[in-house]
């Protein structure tokens, strides 16, 4: 069932286009449907699930390698299911009244949307580290067209790519951290994986590049400028993937790994500095942003800090108080942004500076906001509250060095959230003084009515503790607690007075201290943001990228035929030439010469090749090179090889017919307009030289190498006779490797109509034109260009 | 048992060196005759290492039984080497003729574009944007609800 709802979403999604075409707002509408049943479906399964009797179904897809489709539906996954299914299917409610029939990017819109909700599902129900990554990087892909929308526009294309390029620059290396863990395990099952996690230097490898993974996708410093830039796309986009799901990916997967792996260092160290890091950056950045939908993207990364901390420690408690806040995110968020959309859908605009009186105008969507922003700050009776009070309370009883100094920073963080969450109300809502109030539209039910099922939501889940209790907790008793307080800890709104009822008081009253200061507040983050930022980070990287790629082709891509064939002819005198340096074996019995005849024939074949070099004339090369040809065959017959040196005789003699045939057009002289360096010359002298000698040397080497005469070739003269031939290399060319014969007529008759075509397009060319065609190449213009 | 004699040696290593030499130069027809160059001493090499001067592979002759055979498999192949060397350079003597005819010359030219590429120091593009590129938007920000379509608030 699992799978089929993961398949259905997919199928789904590619038959949606053709309903968009008809009513966007019936393929909004039926994208909808799919999610919701699988929330239902997840609700029905819950209290099996919850009693410990996790779903699990799987499917091979390539059993030969061990690719398996393994899905798990745990308490883990039920959390993240409603957010993806249950959140996904209000946001596809409510697009189906924000898109309107006149939108040109609905209907791919609406198709992209439900694959994302199929991807995202697949994600949260992986029981198997490559099954995980497969739906990870679609999650990406959709990501990356959603933002990009129709590419139009210069902000989406950039937000698009940089997406795109930070999270699978971080899938990337967390595929080659699931392997290392996968091999080091002997699985890829995760169930298996966190009942008995794999050590060693490779696991922990692993991590760290697993852990790039989890920070990119999940938005954390330094990789978080792409959330906010993601922005660019519609508002519903942004409410689902980059506040209430696919940003999450990161997160739930610290929080699938860290029963096995939080014990380790590498594991926790890097999620909680990074994490309370991201958590006080993004809610300082948010206190700065003029735009409520940047507002609330700084608000979604330092909320993924928080939950990223919490998640990463592994203690019992904190992940109660994560997988609380999980929800609660997921909630809140998706309201405050469905909030954005609407208010940009009356007003117009989405800028603090522009929105005025609009609480007054609209007092229902303010006190949804209000809900919803009171749980992110934290008030009582959200489930906000609920969460924090238990993360709180979690630090509180861990204690020691990383208890407070987390404690510290949560608090910290607590208050920004809290001035942030203030600013949003503030500024969409309230009147302010010196700027117009706003006469907004009226809106559609479909409009608020969604957003209120999600504000409503965090109500009646902070009301009823228990029920949220139930989830956070069964995922959370997977974790060790360390005291028996800990282990008896149940998520509930009222605790008592203590500490950390205290602290949330602390973080509400310095929250609210820092809004009043808001003007101040928000010159100092803009001030303080010029000097530093990730984002030229970001970009400073990728232009440096490009700026090695051009040096580098540069370099390599010199567009120079002799330097290439210098660079293959150096590498041939290098790495071969060093082995036989290394390995140096002169074989001991050398002989001068064979037969004297070979001394003149050699010296004749010398002296000509050597004679080239110095040619001038192009004739006189030619004679020069037939006389090396038949210097050689002459050196085949003393060889005993009577066949070979009538080949090569025949060949020379055609290949100086055919020599004469061209040279009679060309000029006598070689000409070269430009007269090479004489440096240059000595140079490739060398070069060559050195290389020739190498060649020479191998040749006495490797033949010393051999101990017997090939027993191959005997086999040819046992079975020469019956072939018919007396002349055994007639008979291997004819029958015993007759294949490779045709292969060499077939070479031939290739070379022969290239040749005669090209002979031919000549004679063409005189015909037609009477005179030679100029080519664009070779005239002044071109020259200039080339030499600058 | 070393078939390559010394003297042997050096003719080959003097074959390639000049073959490599003319592979280097400019001028298409001397780049031609470095592959006949080099295709000669390929072909001698292949054929030295079968074996040292011995009798002719063939059958049936007078000689038979008094010296060793030569081997005949480096043999045919080497056979084989010398038509095909010669089927190329007829190729590349067509093209290089093609080419003077064409150009008016037969100097083998640099690549431009990659000349280009070598000079210039920055990238023109980045992330495949133009960076001079200014404007050029097309419809509404699809970020803002004026894009959704059925702007509400559209009053304009």
């Amino acid at each position: 069932m699992l799978l089929a709802l993961v398949a259905a979403h997919l199928v789904l999604a590619c038959a949606l286009p053709a309903v968009a075409a008809r009513s966007t707002r019936a393929a909004f509408g039926l994208a909808a449907v799919l999610p919701a049943v699988t929330l239902v479906w997840a609700a029905a399964m819950a209290p099996a699930v919850l009693g410990g009797a996790a779903v699990e179904e799987n499917l091979a897809w390539a059993p030969a390698l061990h690719l398996t489709f393994d899905v798990r539906l745990d308490a883990l996954a039920l959390v993240m299911i409603v957010l993806v299914s249950g959140v996904g299917a209000v946001i596809l409610a409510y697009s189906a009244f924000y898109f309107g029939r006149r939108s040109p990017d609905a209907s791919r819109t609406s198709a992209l949307l439900l694959f994302f909700a199929g991807a995202m599902l697949g994600l949260v129900v992986a029981d198997d580290l490559l099954t995980l990554y497969v739906f990870w990087e679609l999650t990406s892909i959709a990501s990356f067209l959603l933002v990009g929308q129709s590419g139009l526009h210069r902000a989406n294309r950039r937000a698009a790519v940089q997406a795109l390029l930070v999270t699978v620059f971080g899938g990337l290396s967390m595929l080659l951290g699931f392997v290392l863990v996968g091999e080091s395990a002997g699985t890829y099952r995760i169930s298996a994986i966190v009942a008995s996690p794999p050590t060693g230097g490779a696991v922990t490898a692993g991590i760290v590049l697993i852990l790039l993974g989890v920070l990119t996708k999940s938005a954390q410093a330094p990789f978080h400028p792409w959330l906010p830039a993601a922005m660019a796309a519609p508002t519903p986009v942004s409410g689902y993937l980059h506040a209430a799901s696919m940003v999450k990916a990161g997160v739930f997967l610290v929080a699938r790994l860290s029963p096995a792996f939080a014990s380790s260092a590498e594991w926790w160290l890097p999620l909680v500095v990074l994490g309370l890091a991201t958590m006080l950056i993004g809610g300082w950045r948010a206190l700065g942003a003029t735009d409520l939908k940047r507002l609330l993207a700084f608000g979604t990364v330092s909320q993924l800090g928080f939950l990223m901390v919490l998640f990463a420690v592994g203690g019992r408690l904190a992940a109660v108080a994560g997988a609380a806040l999980l929800l609660a995110h997921g909630l809140f968020k998706a309201t405050l942004f469905l909030v954005v959309g609407t208010v940009d859908k009356v007003t117009g605009t989405r800028e603090i500076g522009a929105l005025s009186g609009l609480g007054r105008a609209m007092p229902g969507l303010a006190a949804a906001s209000a809900l919803a922003a009171a749980s992110m700050a934290g008030i009582p009776p959200l489930l906000g509250f609920v969460a924090k009070e238990a993360a709180f309370e979690a630090f509180l009883l861990e204690g020691g060095l990383r208890g407070g100094v987390v404690e510290v920073g949560l608090v910290a963080g607590s208050v920004l959230t809290v001035a942030y969450s203030a600013r949003f109300l503030w500024g969409a809502f309230a009147t302010k003084p010196g700027v117009d109030p706003v006469t907004p539209a009226p809106a559609s039910p479909g409009l608020t009515v969604p957003l209120w099922i999600t504000s409503l939501a965090g109500l009646v889940l902070g009301l009823v503790a228990p029920v949220a209790a139930v989830l956070a907790e069964a995922y959370g008793d997977t974790l060790p607690a360390r005291t028996a307080e800990e282990a008896g800890y149940h998520l509930a709104l009222w605790h008592g007075f203590n500490l950390a009822l205290g602290l949330s008081a602390v973080a509400l009253a310095g929250g609210l201290l820092l809004h009043t200061g808001r003007d101040r507040v928000a010159a100092l983050t803009r001030r303080l943001h010029h000097r530093v930022s990730a984002q030229r980070g970001y970009e400073l990287v990728v232009s440096g990228l490009e700026r090695l790629a051009v040096l580098v082709t540069g370099r390599l891509q010199v567009g120079s035929l002799p330097v290439y064939l210098a660079t293959v002819l150096l590498m041939v005198i290098a790495l071969p030439g060093i082995g036989l340096v290394l390995g140096w074996a002169w074989p001991g019995d050398v002989p001068v010469v064979h037969e004297w005849i070979q001394i003149p024939l050699g010296i004749v074949v010398v002296a000509a090749a050597l004679a080239m070099v110095r040619a001038r004339r192009r004739f006189t090369a030619v004679l020069l090179v037939g006389a090396v040809g038949y210097g050689i065959g002459g050196l085949f017959i003393v060889d005993g090889a009577p066949d070979l040196a009538l080949a090569q005789f025949l060949v020379e003699t055609l290949a100086l017919v055919a020599f004469v045939f061209v040279l009679r057009r060309l000029p006598a002289h070689f000409t070269e307009r430009r007269r090479p360096r004489r440096a240059i010359q000595v140079r490739k002298g060398v070069l060559a030289a050195v290389a020739g000698i190498t060649v020479g040397v191998f040749g006495i080497v490797l033949s010393g190498a051999r101990t017997a005469p090939a027993t191959a070739s005997e086999e040819f003269v046992r079975l020469a006779p019956e072939t018919g031939a007396t002349n055994i290399i007639s008979a291997i060319l004819v029958d015993f490797r007759a294949l490779d014969t045709v292969g060499e007529i077939t070479v031939l008759l290739v070379a022969a109509s290239g040749t005669a075509s090209l002979v031919l397009a000549t004679r063409h060319d005189r015909r037609r034109r009477g005179k030679v065609r100029a080519s664009g190449s070779g005239t002044p213009a071109h020259e200039k260009e080339v030499s600058g | 048992m070393t078939t390559v004699s010394l003297a042997m040696a050096v003719v080959v290593a003097a074959l390639y060196a000049v073959g490599f030499y003319l592979l280097l130069q400019r001028s298409l027809m001397r780049v031609l005759l470095g592959v006949v160059v080099l295709g000669h001493g390929a072909n001698l090499l292949l054929q030295l290492t079968g074996g040292p001067p011995a009798r002719p592979p063939i059958l049936g002759g007078s000689a038979e039984g008094s010296a060793p055979l030569a081997d005949p498999l480096p043999q045919a192949l080497a056979l084989t080497a010398v038509v095909i060397t010669f089927a190329m350079t007829t190729y590349l003597l067509a093209l290089g003729y093609r080419s003077w005819v064409l150009v008016g010359h037969d100097e083998v030219q640099d690549d431009l574009e990659d000349r280009r590429i070598a000079r210039r120091r920055t990238p023109t593009a980045s992330m495949g944007e133009e960076a001079d590129e200014q404007g050029d938007e097309v419809g509404v920000d699809p970020g803002s609800a004026a894009a959704s379509g059925d702007p509400v608030g559209d009053r304009s």
